[in-house]
């Protein structure tokens, strides 16, 4: 079990085996005709989750699953390590090393999780159990499946991982609680705990969803690492087309249980045959289009798997489906290049004439808004923040409260937004963008600085001012539904801010029903509850209710960051649509840079409660000079395998400082890749002195940074 | 570690003298010693009783401040003063305490052990049969007063002797007076009389607790961590015990120091019922014969047990949950 040894074999293995195409070497893990169902009962229908999916890894190759909620990609790996609950049916067979898992006992299956095949799962807040030290944890994983190891030994080993997964100062960290890690931190530890033996699969379960960019990618470089390490295979499973573009060898795309389509990357995504694969990739806001191009949505929500259509399972929402399509479920059948199957009765179709998604899918055409062609500097200010600043008092003690320290969640921050515009709001978790939001929204008199929307400041205004003001600004949350009282109806929902505001109950019914169909929902539904529509529709419904009274400022709180992208794209083009046709100013707050990219037209960089760099999308997204702006965008993984593999990553070191603690000067440099590479000389400006925020480049008139060394040209 | 149990400690002090302080003060200004000798018969001359309550600090003329004054003096030193017809209540407490915490001791350890364990197991199976019948039992038992569950028992115990034909379970007193059976058979007179009284106390624990139990269990059955343990290798069983049970344990915990109190309540009507001599059979006794040390005395005596548990569960809690010990 020492790692050296094994990863010496592992890299000869590797270099032998997966580069081979002639595929002598047997498959590590072959999964065939899997099906799952989870019997009904108790009033609920039998839902089968699976249906007849098959594939195989070998070693030191990594596959791709691809698929959004409910397409059953989770359910077959947990199949595969055995940890579905007891009442799933499982059918099919799933070998690892050629011998049979499906029918193991618990204890036999217990000897191989673990140890031959393991698992990392996307949330690893909840991942480790809360009231043993890390350092136990990992130790655990070599002990059960080692016994006559000793503890100290087990200790050491753990020690290692920990280590080799990139935790600094490991031999004291071990000691720690789970509580005491970042979401980074832990993911790094469950990482450490699934390769503690060796693994020959490690099945990830999407391993970076719940964590930032800038984390996920240290977090990918881990898993290289582990790989590199183990030389084990790697089944990849994900929503983020992302993050496998450049990551896997071959990719699988699901939808509603089944396999759509499957094959190398480079046939997935530049030679797709299969219109949901092209729908799944064209909604992907992208980092690399500088041009706007509105998002590909698919229209409607996935089957219910209680519900099966009977022919293709897509046909519902495929802009091409013909006739015979309802007539059976089309198998997934080869078409162009070696391993390159699709599961559509036109694939041959999209191949013979190359349709790409712009061919398949209708796309409309987004108005322009006439306010946009107004320069900015003619066009009133909606919504001006100066100096903003937002502390919180830092208390220990459960009788006794005392104040231990302040927490800097908005420490003076200052931005306008223009009519007609959209500032993108962007910054990490932790970064103060939320804290914004709130005292932007609670209309008192901040801390510090000045709030002025619509022209009067907050805090100087009276009672009749502030609900006038309060018409005017609305806000849209990440799931709005989730404050509202679930029995409502969805028009009593909508119709709540008018009657409010006094509005006749006649007009109340008309403008409800146009509210319906501006954000694209139909007119009938009113009558039903919100927990009937999917999350797209819920928040369509949310931007109906936003929209009601005419405002003229709306704030996004992660509007799209809940739903799958197929969804997620539909909303977005519904925003940019409503922005043009209604002259709205959006105030968009978000953590993912490449949506905003889309909707933006101005964008902030948070970090720890300030503004690092703001100005135009454009020149931002083109020419970032603040290395954190640099750092998050690099992050990104684009959905591009080709240029995916060409870039180079800048993978910011360790995690977000105490907010209580701000290092100071600069808040970035503990974390700065430049502050790095400076001399010691150039560094005593980042150690002493805050930069301020300010033009930097040339030529730029909307760009400002606050960084002692930013880029002054452009180079990227 | 040390720190914080010390500091945790020190409050229970000061929160044990509060309580029988305020029931001294509550019982001198609401019992009245005065009618207790009035009623006797023959009545004593009212010098008689005037010099008996003085001497047992019980007069209502002497200021409430004064008397109060007496009983910390008292109490500092470890005294409670006298009974009502002039008996040491120190004697007393020695003779009664025993028997108390005997009942409380097992009925809690037996029923919140049996409680926990099947409340788990049937969160493991839920709606699995042995779910379903432990949590008819419990809501049976949770639905039926303390009180009524004894008497029921009582009443089994007869048909079950009956039926046997032997004094198999014995539902009235501690012990049988007079028996000359050696050191085992004492033992065994003692657990026959034991059984019925402590199964008592427990039912209601164990339905409280098996309830508790299976819904801290169920929370965190189908959470990651268990997962993530049975990921790493560990079988089902092994997962459930080492992490799932005992991160569910935690807030358990807590709820035993709250129940607590409820389990006091329900001994002293066990005791009441089942004919033990116990501190709760004496405070009800005692309110009755408007004894006021005496009742002040049992105050204390629940008081030091509530808080004892409490500290009990703050040092289980820290060994379960170590992240307290850190911060
Ligand atoms: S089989 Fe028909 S409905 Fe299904 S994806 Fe192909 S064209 Fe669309
Ligand atoms: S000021 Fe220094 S530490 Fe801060 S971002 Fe610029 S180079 Fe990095």
């Amino acid at each position: 079990m020492s790692a050296t040894s094994g990863t010496a074999a592992a890299e000869q293995e590797q270099t032998g085996a997966a580069r081979g195409p002639d595929g002598v070497e047997p498959p590590v893990l072959e999964v065939r005709d899997l099906e799952v169902s989870f019997p009904g009962g108790r009033g609920n229908a039998g839902v089968t989750a699976v249906r007849g999916v098959s594939y195989e890894v070998r070693r030191g190759e990594i596959l791709g699953i691809v698929g959004e909620s409910g397409s059953g990609k989770s359910v077959s790996s947990l199949a595969a390590i055995g940890l579905l609950p007891d009442y799933a049916q499982v059918k099919g067979s799933i070998r690892l090393h050629g011998e049979e898992l499906l029918g193991l006992d618990d204890r036999t299956m217990a000897r191989k999780r673990g140890h031959a095949i393991s698992m990392v799962f996307q949330d690893p807040l909840s991942g480790l159990t809360p009231v043993y030290t890390v350092g136990d944890q990992v130790a655990e994983a070599v002990r059960v499946h080692n016994p006559q190891i000793s503890r100290a030994a087990a200790h050491k080993r753990a020690v290692e991982l920990l280590t080799l997964v990139g935790i600094p100062d490991a031999e004291r960290r071990q000691r720690s609680f789970p509580h005491e890690f970042s979401g980074g931190m832990r993911q790094r530890v469950m990482i450490a705990i699934a390769i503690a033996n060796d693994p020959d699969v490690i099945i990830c379960d999407e391993p970076t969803t719940a964590l930032d960019v800038t984390i996920q990618a240290q977090i990918l470089e881990v898993l290289k690492a582990a790989q590199r390490e183990t030389g084990a295979a790697i089944v990849m499973i994900t929503h983020d087309l992302g993050v496998v573009a450049g990551l896997v060898d071959r990719v699988q795309v699901m939808y509603a249980g089944r396999l759509v389509e499957t094959g190398t990357v480079d046939d997935v995504y530049y030679r797709t045959r299969m219109p949901y694969t092209m729908g799944l990739l064209g909604s992907v806001p992208r980092l690399d289009q500088d041009e706007k191009s509105p998002l590909i949505p698919i229209k409607g929500n996935p089957p219910s798997l209680t519900d099966m259509p009977p022919g293709c399972p897509f046909a519902p929402r495929c802009p091409i489906a013909v006739e015979a399509c309802d007539a059976g479920e089309p198998p997934l059948e080869q078409v162009g290049g070696e391993g390159h199957r699709a599961a559509c009765i036109r694939a041959g179709e999209i191949e013979s004439n190359s349709w790409t998604a712009h061919d398949v899918y209708p796309v409309s055409e987004i108005a322009h808004d006439p306010v946009s062609q107004v320069p900015r500097e003619d066009r009133g200010t909606v919504l001006r923040v100066e100096g903003l600043a937002k502390h919180h008092p830092l208390m220990r003690g459960a009788l006794f409260k005392r104040r231990v320290g302040t927490v800097y969640a908005v420490d003076g921050l200052s931005f306008d937004i223009r009519e007609g515009e959209t500032l993108g709001l962007v910054g990490e978790s932790g970064c103060g963008k939320s804290s914004t939001l709130m005292e932007i929204l609670s209309l008192d008199k901040p801390q510090q600085g000045t709030v002025e929307v619509l022209g009067k400041e907050s805090g100087r205004l009276s009672n009749r001012e502030r609900f006038d003001v309060r018409r005017d600004v609305q806000v849209v949350f990440q799931d709005p539904m989730s404050s509202l009282d679930p029995r409502m109806r969805v028009f009593e929902i909508i119709a709540e801010p008018l009657r409010t505001h006094g509005y006749a109950k006649d007009r109340i019914r008309s403008r409800v029903l146009e509210l319906m169909e501006l954000v694209g929902l139909d007119g009938s539904a009113v009558t039903r509850s919100p927990a009937e529509f999917s999350g797209g529709q819920r928040q369509r419904i949310g931007i109906a209710r936003a929209l009601a009274l005419e405002p003229k400022l709306l704030v996004l709180d992660e509007p799209v960051s809940a739903l799958d992208v197929s969804i997620q794209a539909g909303v977005i083009n519904l925003l940019e649509e409503l922005k043009a046709r209604l002259g709205l100013s959006y105030l968009f707050v978000a953590h993912d840079l490449s949506v905003v990219r889309h909707i933006a037209d101005r964008v902030a960089v948070m970090y720890l409660g300030k503004i690092v760099e703001i100005g135009d999308v454009q020149s931002i997204y083109r020419r970032p000079t603040h290395p954190y702006t640099k750092a998050l965008l690099s992050a990104i993984p684009l959905p591009d395998p080709e240029k995916e593999r060409r870039r180079e990553h800048i993978v910011l070191q360790g995690d977000l400082p105490n907010p209580a603690d701000p290092p100071s000067g600069c808040r970035f440099r503990t974390r700065c890749q430049k502050f790095a590479v400076l001399s010691e000389d150039d560094r005593s400006a980042c150690r002493e002195r805050e930069p301020e925020l300010r033009h930097r480049v040339e030529g730029a008139a909307d760009q400002a940074a606050a960084c002692h060394y930013a880029d002054t040209e452009g180079s990227r | 570690m040390a720190k914080f149990l010390v500091r945790r400690l020190l409050s229970y002090l000061v929160l044990i003298f509060l309580a029988s302080s305020i029931a001294y003060l509550i019982a001198a200004t609401t019992l009245s010693p005065r009618a207790y000798f009035e009623q006797q018969q023959p009545p004593p001359s009212d010098q008689a009783i005037e010099r008996q309550l003085d001497k047992l600090n019980l007069n209502p003329e002497t200021p409430l401040a004064e008397r109060y004054a007496t009983w910390v003096a008292g109490v500092a030193v470890g005294d409670f003063g006298q009974t009502i017809t002039d008996q040491s209540v120190n004697e007393a407490i020695a003779r009664k305490a025993g028997v108390s915490l005997r009942l409380i001791v097992a009925g809690t350890v037996i029923g919140a052990t049996l409680g926990v364990a099947m409340g788990a197991y049937a969160a493991v199976r839920q709606y699995g049969r042995f779910d379903r019948v432990t949590t008819v039992a419990a809501f049976f038992l949770l639905a039926v007063p303390a009180v009524v569950v004894a008497v029921t028992l009582q009443v089994i115990a007869v048909w079950i002797n009956d039926v046997s034909g032997m004094r198999l379970l014995e539902y009235g007193g501690e012990y049988s007076a007079n028996l000359d059976a050696g050191f085992w058979g004492t033992l065994l007179d003692r657990v026959q009389h034991a059984i019925l009284p402590t199964m008592a106390l427990s039912l209601s624990l164990f339905a409280a607790f098996s309830r508790y139990q299976r819904n801290m269990m169920l929370d965190v059955l189908g959470s990651d961590f268990v997962r993530t343990a049975m990921a790493k290798g560990l079988t089902r069983r092994a997962a459930m015990i080492k992490h799932a049970l005992r991160t569910a344990l935690i807030p358990t915990i807590t709820y035993f120091t709250f129940t607590f109190g409820i389990l006091i309540a329900n001994a002293t009507f066990t005791e009441k019922i089942f004919g033990w001599h116990g501190m709760g059979a004496w405070v009800v006794d005692s309110i009755s014969t408007q004894d006021v040390n005496a009742v002040a005395a049992v105050t204390f005596f629940m008081a030091v047990c509530v808080m004892a548990a409490s500290f009990l569960s703050d040092v289980l809690y820290a060994w379960l949950d170590p992240r307290v010990r850190v911060s």
